[in-house]
């Protein structure tokens, strides 16, 4: 059955957008932190989010994934609401998110992303170590499979994490600053991914800091300040008066209309 | 005389067994929340089942069994959610909502068990501290056979934890280790939370007639600490905390009924005497930890005190051998060799006390034939040398590093090349010579000598 469904995906891929936002608001502690946001990013796409420190760039890709209360608005993955496309998508979570020092291997940390295949009540067998032990492959990270995670390097965490991501085999990938604070082995291998990815067909999401290197990983990119400033293919919204719109100091009449809810309700 | 103090009874081996098993089924059950960093849970649900306990007695006077596992198990959900929406809907931290809610809830309790003792045969001080020694007291009879009540009602606990343990083993590491991701992957992280509480309810309860609802923390939370410094893969961590549990249970009992009498006192609490035997054993296992122990930890500070020491004696061969070959001979080393008197006129910075240094002679002898003694002195063997001059390159290629790139004080240059010296490696050499265009004499103009083959 999740063989059909994904062949039917990759016929209804040129169709569809592979994601589809309509009214994204999200408040943490009645203050809205996303706006109002629309998207429709075509399938196919590696697509950067960038905006400036609390614009909202995490938060969207936890909205989008559920991860987040106070919530209202309408996502779709390929046309269908997110709870019912969950095997289609793939997270590589904020390094920082989990304890490195939990009991567990390179390995047992990749299969976890095969949970929901393995389904309850059955365990983690061969079959699946070796899908892992595959993915682990192509991080570059095999000669570490049985190493204790916090023993690790923070490049070579963040290589793990991907591993995780591509065991799942999705379609539409979210990736929460990879890039972040690693090393050069490990950047060159996630531009390799992203690139291997981009062959495949699917459709990658990288919230991203660096906006030197935009041109360099992206074809699209959707330029978040608590609403969308400006989202499309890289040549055509990378501009500098988008720069200044999405960057321009924080103070836009916005905020401040949002501080002010914040401080009344 | 003193073993007399020890006489073991069947009174004794229920004690025991009943103390093995709520050690075992908290130590499991500890485990999942010290790995999911909600410790304090434990604290907090273990008090605040009290007023479900003490319903359970007012409706039914029964002292336990399963409507008390029920209501303990609703009054943990409950607990969780009430500490949740607390958390959520105000702006309090979660601690401060855990104290709010465990601390009403278990006041309130008590207020009804002083109630309730009035009709049923309840001590609130028993369910502080509990009462393994009242366990054999109340047997029922299973199978024909007389059993304690208390043990047959932690043995089902007991079986109910592992069998879901088992069951749901990838999904409590998920949710424990990542819950994010088990929400995408579509795996309930919420459902299996209050799962998780409802068996730290009903372990909490099974375990209160044996270590009472202040020190079944201990036996929740320490035994996972444990296996926190000791292991790295989580089957490993649920054998060792389990074990441990079990094992101080033992040991506390024996405790209890043995040490009081070496000083003239009379046993003391096995509940309280398990608690310590744990906290001791977490010491140990501060102490011994693999990798990061103080033990490891001592042993890897003392090793690298030795190979620094053995490189600056090295060093130093290197360098009066050097001078003896050499046109301007500065120090009266003719042969190239160290006598037990050079030795000590060089202590102090960077060597420490003569005869520690001289220890590390005999150990460069014995352990790494680096160096030989003969003709009343230290030589180094050509291996030695060879080491030596690494350690004098490193210095010197730091101190040109210094110089050229960093404008050091050439005063400085000295101080900290004889520290980066002992961190050089071969490849670190070689990147510096290159970066510094292969220079051959350092600052003060003597040789850098070439890398030893």
């Amino acid at each position: 059955m999740e063989n059909q469904s994904q062949k039917n995906q990759s016929s209804q891929e040129k169709s569809l957008p592979a994601l589809h936002i309509r009214d994204l608001t999200v408040a943490y502690q009645r203050k809205p932190v996303l706006w109002d946001v629309d998207l429709d990013v075509p399938a196919g796409v590696v697509a950067g989010i960038v905006g400036p420190n609390g614009a909202g760039k995490s938060t969207l890709i936890k909205a989008i994934l559920n991860l987040v209360n106070h919530t209202t608005g309408k996502v779709e993955i390929f046309g269908k609401p997110y709870r019912l496309q969950r095997q289609l998508v793939g997270y590589v979570p904020q390094r920082e998110s989990v304890d490195w020092d939990y009991p567990i291997n390179a390995v047992e940390l990749v299969a976890m992303g095969l949970y929901r295949q393995i389904g309850w009540f059955r365990p983690v067998g061969s079959k699946h170590r070796e899908l892992a032990l595959k993915a682990l492959e192509e991080v570059g990270m095999a000669d570490y499979a049985h190493r204790q995670i916090s023993r690790l390097s923070g490049g070579q965490q963040q290589r793990i994490f991907l591993a995780r991501a591509l065991v799942q085999n999705a379609q539409v990938y979210f990736m929460d600053e990879p890039f972040a604070g690693v090393d050069a082995a490990t950047e060159k291998a996630i531009m390799a991914i992203l690139q291997r990815l981009r062959e495949q067909g699917k459709t990658v999401f990288v919230v991203h800091h660096d906006l030197e290197t935009v041109r360099e990983y992206f074809d699209y990119l959707i330029m978040l300040n608590m609403r969308v400033v400006a989202a499309g293919a890289v040549q055509s919204v990378f501009t500098p008066e988008n720069l200044r719109r999405t960057y321009g100091g924080r103070l836009t009449l916005l905020d401040r209309a949002v501080d002010a809810m914040g401080r009344r309700l | 005389m003193i073993w007399s103090a020890l006489m073991w009874t069947s009174l004794d081996t229920w004690i025991v067994l009943a103390a093995v098993l709520a050690g075992v089924t908290c130590g499991l059950i500890g485990s999942f929340l010290v790995l999911k960093k909600i410790s304090m849970m434990g604290d907090a649900i273990s008090h605040a089942v009290l007023p479900g306990i003490a319903l359970a007695f007012l409706l039914t006077g029964s002292r336990s069994g399963l409507p008390l596992l029920i209501g303990a198990g609703l009054v943990g959900i409950l607990t969780s959610v009430l500490v949740q929406v607390l958390h959520q809907h105000t702006r309090l931290e979660e601690g401060a909502s855990m104290g709010v809610v465990f601390t009403v809830l278990f006041a309130l309790g008590l207020i009804m068990i002083e109630q309730a003792a009035r009709n049923v045969d309840i001590h609130p001080e028993h369910v502080l501290f509990g009462a393994v020694e009242l366990v054999p007291l109340r047997m029922v009879e299973l199978w024909g056979f007389d059993i304690p009540q208390g043990v047959i009602v932690l043995s089902g606990v007991l079986l109910f934890n592992l069998i879901l343990v088992l069951v749901f083993f990838k999904e409590f590491r998920l949710v424990t280790f990542d819950p994010a991701l088990a929400t995408t992957l579509g795996i309930p992280a919420t459902a299996l939370h209050y799962v998780l509480m409802i068996m730290v309810s009903i372990t909490t309860v099974a375990a209160f007639e044996v270590v009472g609802s202040v020190l079944v923390v201990a036996m929740l939370i320490v035994p996972g600490s444990i296996a926190w410094l000791l292991t790295q893969r989580l089957s490993s961590f649920l054998l060792v905390s389990t074990g441990v549990a079990g094992v101080s249970a033992v040991l506390g009992h024996v405790a209890a009924i043995t040490i009081p009498g070496f000083f003239g006192y009379t046993d003391t609490s096995t509940a309280g005497s398990m608690a310590v035997v744990l906290g001791v054993f977490f010491f140990l296992a501060m102490v011994i930890a693999p990798d990061q122990g103080l033990f490891a930890r001592l042993v890897k500070k003392i090793n690298r005190g030795f190979a620094v020491h053995t490189q600056d004696v090295l060093g130093l061969l290197a360098r009066s051998a050097e001078r003896s070959t050499g046109s301007e001979d500065v120090l009266p080393l003719a042969d190239g060799g160290l006598s037990a008197r050079n030795l000590a006129a060089i202590q102090g910075s960077p060597f420490a006390g003569r005869r520690f240094l001289l220890f590390i002679v005999l150990r460069c002898m014995q352990f790494g034939k680096l160096l030989v003694f003969r003709e009343g002195r230290y030589k180094a063997t050509e291996q030695g040398l060879r080491r030596g001059q690494e350690v004098l390159r490193s210095h010197r290629l730091w101190e040109t590093y210094f110089h050229d790139d960093c404008q050091v004080d050439p005063k400085e240059l000295h101080y900290q090349a004889d520290v980066l010296e002992h961190y050089t490696d071969a490849k670190l050499r070689k990147d510096l010579a290159s970066g510094l265009d292969e220079p051959i004499n350092d600052p003060q103009g003597r040789p850098i000598p070439d890398e030893p083959e």
